[in-house]
């Protein structure tokens, strides 16, 4: 069994703050961490290893620093780290991005072996697209299952699983051959604390780098330049004016409210 | 899959604009009319035709409510393989209609399937995709489309272009825009359905569904709402929210609230305002008990009057408000409920 999960190191969202004056964005002293999706995605991978044995690889791209947050999914069991880090990429866009990890995969696939389940989680807290997983796996053309919350079976022999994603209505339940690609919710699994031994081989494990120099890759479908996508401006959202705050006693204050929502008052009974 | 070389490049080919309707059983999502109601604005600006399309076993009959709410044209592709939504059939139905007729523009609700659907999709034809856009605007000197969407949970907001590739692909959130039908249905000469005959096999497909579970919460749209009663960390417990049902009844409305509150168990998921949520801009919000993390205030800011009730009275919730209440929520929602009874009956009596 061989899982390759993509993970993304994000800045912590929920830190993010804004400063109105500027208009930008305060991301100093922000933490970056391992998308909260992907932890997930790393868990249930190694979950199957644990149970059906093989190998779990991850595979990231963004700068150098990124190689932390492979580094974490190393000491949550996964074996190998895999970092596309190239100037080539900058400012890739969501086709830009699946066009550069599939080939990444690929390349991985031939250090690493033929892949039985791809992982990533649902979305990215910073960007929140949910496209780069769909469309990696639209160019292995696999079968993609999104919104994974259960993986019900895993039949490695029959090379097929049984999956529940959620939809809008409710939860569907599917299956579908192997290789097949998952992306997953925070239902999914429940975090499990690493072993002490697995903390320490991931701090002394090398990750390693591919760019464009080792992977065979096409530049005129990379980075910025030939990203479809074009950020014409990002502004903060224009901050609205605190109101009224309605004055005086509890019962005062309470008798204005009435006043403010009677119109809305439903006659019928 | 499509064949790479059948894509034409020149993107003064495509014309019109598309909103890819979406069904379950034959029922449409209200999302497909809020974007073709959009849809009929960017035509106006653009000087093009608006078109649906849906795929589905059986979909003609929904000719009628797409052609209400301003399709020229209806874009269907029948076949019993596609009486379920699957990722890949669905994907390559909807790739080889928009090889073969060549929209600019391409809409498409932003709920798990249009989400699912769209990723592909935009691979497929390797054309840039915009997800969850919460603006959409045709920029007079070129004609292109500009699609501003939140990023970073809503703290900024991006507007995005795609200058060179057709069409020029996004999803929209649920409740966004209004679906407003048309006064008049448009001229009967001028609407027609276009049917796609696209060979599927069943085997081909290997994606089987063994099971769909309807959950009991089922689906709730609240963007069908004009009052909204929203709870959030300060209701407490799921006990609590009862009061916030009360008061919404009297409203002829309905509840909801934060993210904070799914993940406390008081409210399901499927009542959630906010970013992860769903997208709402009622005639009033009264926001019970919600602190107002950014998450939650993209979700609604846009409403047309909003209440806050809230002990703290620096609650970033009160920036966006037009009236605050530092009180309470669990003990002024029940007087409010108290006083508003009152003036229902002394109108009856009257």
């Amino acid at each position: 069994m061989h899982a390759l999960v993509f993970i993304k190191q994000v800045p912590d969202a929920s830190q993010v703050r804004i400063n109105y004056e500027t208009g930008t964005l305060i991301r100093e002293g922000v933490p970056a961490i391992l998308n909260p999706y992907e932890v997930h995605a790393v868990e249930e991978a190694v979950k199957i290893k644990q149970k059906f044995g093989g190998k779990v690889t991850i595979l990231t791209m963004g700068p150098l620093q990124a190689a932390d947050a492979l580094k974490e999914c190393l000491s949550r069991g996964a074996d190998k780290g895999y970092l596309l880090s190239d100037r080539i990429f900058a400012g890739s866009d969501t086709l830009a991005t699946s066009y550069a990890l599939y080939e990444g995969a690929k390349k991985i696939i031939e250090l690493e072996g033929e892949i039985d389940f791809f992982f990533a989680g649902k979305q990215a807290i910073d960007g929140d697209t949910a496209q780069t997983g769909p469309g990696i796996a639209t160019r292995f053309n696999i079968p993609l299952v999104t919104y994974l919350t259960k993986l019900d079976e895993v039949n490695l022999e029959e090379k097929y699983v049984v999956a529940t994603r959620l939809t809008e209505f409710g939860q569907e339940t599917l299956k579908v051959p192997i290789p097949v690609f998952f992306t997953v919710e925070e239902s999914l699994n429940i975090l499990s604390h690493s072993p002490l031994p697995w903390l320490v081989k991931a701090a002394q494990s090398k990750i390693e780098i591919l760019s464009g120099e080792n992977v065979d890759l096409d530049k005129n479908q990379c980075g910025l330049r030939n990203s479809p996508t074009i950020v014409k401006k990002a502004f903060t959202p224009e901050k609205k004016q605190r109101g009224a705050t309605l004055t005086g006693t509890f019962d005062e204050v309470v008798d204005q409210a009435a006043e403010k929502v009677a119109p809305f008052l439903n006659n019928i009974l | 899959m499509i064949d790479l070389n059948k894509i034409d490049s020149d993107i003064s080919h495509y014309k019109d604009i598309w909103v890819f309707i979406e069904q379950t059983n034959g029922q449409a999502e209200h999302v497909s009319f809020e974007l073709l109601t959009k849809a009929r604005e960017l035509a106006s600006q653009r000087n093009c035709h608006v078109a649906a399309v849906a795929v589905g076993n059986s979909v003609a009959h929904l000719a009628e409510d797409v052609f209400k709410y301003g399709a020229e044209k209806f874009y269907i592709v029948e076949d019993e393989v596609l009486k379920d939504y699957r990722t890949e059939p669905y994907r390559d139905a909807v790739s080889e209609l928009v090889v073969k007729y060549k929209p600019e523009i391409f809409l498409i609700g932003a709920t798990t399937q249009g989400r699912d659907l769209s990723g592909t999709v935009a691979t497929v034809l390797r054309t840039g995709l915009t997800a969850d856009t919460t603006k959409q605007e045709i920029d007079q000197e070129t004609g292109f489309l500009w699609m501003t969407r939140p990023t970073f949970g809503g703290s900024l907001m991006a507007t995005i272009f795609c200058p060179k590739h057709r069409p020029q692909m996004s999803t929209v959130r649920p409740g966004v825009f209004k679906a407003i039908p048309l006064d008049a249905p448009v001229n009967g000469e001028i609407i027609e359905i276009i049917r796609e005959k696209i060979e599927f096999s069943e085997e081909d497909v290997v994606k089987k569904i063994l099971k769909k579970v309807i959950s009991s919460e089922g689906n709730v749209t609240l963007g069908f709402y004009d009052v909204i009663v929203s709870g959030g960390k300060g209701m407490g417990n799921k006990e609590n929210f009862n009061m916030l049902k009360e008061l919404a009844d009297l409203l002829g409305g309905t509840w909801a609230g934060s993210r904070k509150a799914v993940e406390l168990g008081y409210i399901p998921q499927t009542r959630q305002v906010g970013q992860t949520g769903q997208t709402v801009h009622p005639k009033l919000y009264i926001a019970c008990g919600i602190s107002g993390a950014i998450q939650h205030l993209v979700g609604m800011q846009t409403s047309e009057i909003i209440i806050a009730i809230n002990t703290d009275k620096d609650a970033p919730i009160f920036n966006v408000s037009t009236y605050c209440i530092v009180e309470d929520a669990l003990k002024f929602v029940p007087k409010l409920i108290e006083e508003l009874k009152g003036m229902q009956s002394t109108r009856r009596a009257q």
